[in-house]
């Protein structure tokens, strides 16, 4: 009896080192700019070639402006950085590199699967914590180091000890007004940023199961939030369908065999996990973060926390974190003013939470103190925005699009949350001066995003 | 590549024995954000990024170093820097091991450490060693006391001192990561070695 992670594992080692790590074998190497120029460098200075070129898809996406992409980058060192990136892809004879402007073009974790790289069973990774987001199809995908992207150009295969894992199950069905997002943040809230270390986790339950696929990349997007190695889905029908007929899916026969095999990967019945965790979906309301990790997150009508409810080891943390974003102990947050909203990230800027945002404001109009930015997460869901007529309404409503990439989730360009500031934000991390020096992140799905940016204050969407 | 591996062993010679003061950084939870913020991430290579180690907490707008920062409160010094608990969480960004490294730790003890971190850092020849959370209060207690307090970390037996108190916990590290740190050689060199295995691999899974 072997559960869904241990058949992919299994399928995929190569070979044990004795008292060390396995030697896995990698099917899908995505790559970005940001994590990549010193691994190719070092292919370089040992002489080698990239072993399998085909398997790797590049994507400019981290330090790219989301303005007037159609002219020179005007930061020097992010121009160089970019440029870097194409030399390497031409030197090295990478034929699926998408830059700028590109129709395929994104980020990363949201352009493999829209473009079909994302399978059941594939082991996947990319220098980018986030892989875990492919998860969702029933694939191992896991974030590595720089050195580790020079072993898989080198040789397509990273050494990894074996994680321990876990399943949670999410029993039921989610009230009204909320979503996947809110699910992953409740979860982190309960397990802490590290109460998945070590682990690989399966999520399992009906709550899960009627999750659509943008949903479930959502879920296992946030994996890494609990500092889980990686998520995974069980791949059923819903998969299947998302799958198939997408560009680099396997076509034909191929698809047939493919097909049969995606169908026995489940967890068989009785497998053991190192770690089980039972939730209830009705349980779930929509969430918010108050302070500096994804792990301090409450429902909207909640209140932070009180010293006393803090173990003592953590409280200087804890502190820290509410005088950074200039909160009290113990105080509630709907009502609060905000000054930015951000609908972005490889966490909610796939084509279902701009559908969701522009529901919820059709009609109204965006508050005037708030500054919103509208970061699609690839040019293939700016062009869906468009076509399904998203984009009118949201202009209507007096909203501007960006254009894609990670823009203000990790403000490597030029789209920073001023110090100070409040930002609600469909991101992933509200870490101290990740959305920009001295900026305030309140993390959120793309409902409460939506509600925030239309009263200006943070708001239950619910209402 | 050789003179990398030549600074490794250079390195790892030292490090089969390190005795050090250190430089206590007690809050938990620091993520790679912390330890080097984004936007100086636009670098092509390795070099450069201790200076900005800690950036965001080190230096004030103007770039002028925050007085109540560790790093720069001349009486702690170091190669050990001893953190509270869950280092290293967040990105993947090895950029955070190289600035680590680049600043001058050898060594990073806590009582947790996030994952990838803790293989970016043995990547790099940085040792995260993990203690009990007892033995990480009683470091922070003893060098509060004395800022000279030393710290020795010793590999070959795996094994952290404190010398003060003279109380020794023993760590855990992979065998094969061990061997890699006490020769010198990197995971490269290792699957470079089974080139006919993965080809072999390849076959049996068309
Ligand atoms: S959108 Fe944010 S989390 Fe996702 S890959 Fe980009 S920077 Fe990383």
């Amino acid at each position: 009896m072997k559960t869904l992670f241990d058949k992919i594992w299994d399928a995929h080692v190569v070979s044990s080192v004795e008292n060390g790590p396995t030697q896995l074998y990698i099917d899908r190497h995505f790559c970005h700019e940001v994590t990549s120029p010193q691994a190719f460098n070092g292919l370089r200075a040992r002489g080698l070639k990239v072993f399998r070129p085909e398997k790797t898809t590049l994507t400019a996406d981290h330090n790219t402006p989301t303005i007037n992409q159609d002219q020179p980058v005007k930061d020097p060192i992010s121009k160089n950085q970019l440029d870097t990136f194409a030399k390497n892809a031409v030197e090295f004879n990478l034929p699926l590199y998408f830059p700028l402007g590109h129709i395929k073009n994104g980020v990363v974790h949201i352009i493999g699967p829209e473009n079909g790289f994302t399978h059941p069973g594939a082991t996947i990774v990319c220098g980018d914590s986030h892989t875990s987001t492919h998860g969702a199809f029933g694939a191992i995908a896991f974030g590595i180091g720089t050195s580790e992207v020079e072993m898989v150009l080198a040789t397509q295969c990273v050494l990894q000890t074996r994680p321990k894992t876990m399943r949670i199950t999410f029993n039921g069905k989610f009230g009204k007004g909320v979503n996947a997002k809110d699910l992953a943040l409740y979860m982190i809230s309960k397990l802490t940023t590290g109460g998945a270390t070590g682990y690989f986790v399966e999520y399992a339950g009906e709550a899960i199961r009627n999750l659509s696929m943008e949903e479930r990349m959502t879920v296992c997007n946030l994996s890494i939030e609990m500092g889980a190695r990686g998520g995974l889905i069980a791949p059923d029908q819903t998969t299947f369908d998302y799958v198939k007929g997408r560009e680099f899916a396997p076509k034909g026969e191929e698809w047939d065999t493919k097909l049969a095999y995606w169908k026995t990967l489940k967890t068989d019945e009785g497998a053991a996990f190192d770690k089980e965790l039972t939730f209830d979906a009705a349980d779930i309301q929509p969430m918010i973060t108050y302070g500096t990790n994804p792990g301090m997150g409450m429902g909207i009508t909640d209140s932070i926390p009180t010293l006393d409810q803090v173990d003592e080891a953590g409280r200087i943390s804890f502190q820290k974190s509410l005088e950074y974003m200039g909160f009290e102990a113990g105080e509630k947050l709907e009502g609060k003013a905000i000054d930015y909203v951000f609908l972005g990230s490889c966490t909610n800027g796939r084509i279902e939470d701009f559908r969701a945002f522009t529901a919820f404001v059709k009609g109204k109009k965006k508050a005037e103190n708030v500054i919103a930015w509208l970061v699609p997460g690839s040019w293939m869901v700016e062009k869906q925005i468009r076509e399904e007529g998203l984009y009118d309404i949201l202009t209507e409503a007096g909203f501007a699009l960006r254009q894609p990439g990670c823009s203000a989730c990790l403000a490597m360009n030029d789209d920073k949350v001023p110090a100070g500031k409040y930002a609600v934000s469909t991101s992933n991390r509200n870490f101290e001066g990740r959305q920009g020096p001295g900026a305030r992140t309140i993390l959120a799905g793309p409902l409460v995003a939506a509600a925030a940016a239309i009263s200006g204050k943070i708001t239950d969407p619910r209402a | 590549m050789a003179y990398l591996l030549i600074g490794k062993l250079y390195f790892m010679e030292k490090f089969i024995k390190l005795t050090s003061s250190v430089v206590p950084l007690p809050i938990e939870n620091v993520d790679t954000d912390q330890i080097i913020p984004a936007r100086f991430l636009k670098a092509t290579d390795k070099n450069g990024f201790g200076d900005n180690l800690f950036a965001d907490w080190r230096y004030n707008k103007d770039g002028s170093p925050k007085a109540d920062f560790v790093l720069n409160n001349a009486t702690f010094s170091g190669s050990i820097l001893v953190a509270g608990k869950n280092f290293g969480s967040g990105s993947s960004r090895e950029h955070a091991a190289w600035a680590i490294d680049g600043y001058g730790f050898k060594v990073v003890v806590s009582s947790f450490f996030a994952d990838i971190f803790q293989n970016n850092a043995l990547n790099n020849g940085v040792l995260p060693v993990v203690v009990s959370a007892d033995f990480l209060a009683e470091i922070f207690a003893t060098v509060n006391a004395d800022p000279k307090a030393t710290l020795t970390i010793n590999l070959e037996e795996q094994t952290v001192t404190n010398n003060s108190t003279g109380k020794s916990e023993t760590f855990v590290i992979n065998a094969y990561k061990k061997e890699c740190l006490l020769n010198g050689l990197d995971d490269i060199d290792y699957l470079l070695s089974k080139k006919t295995l993965i080809e072999q691999f390849e076959k049996s899974i068309k």
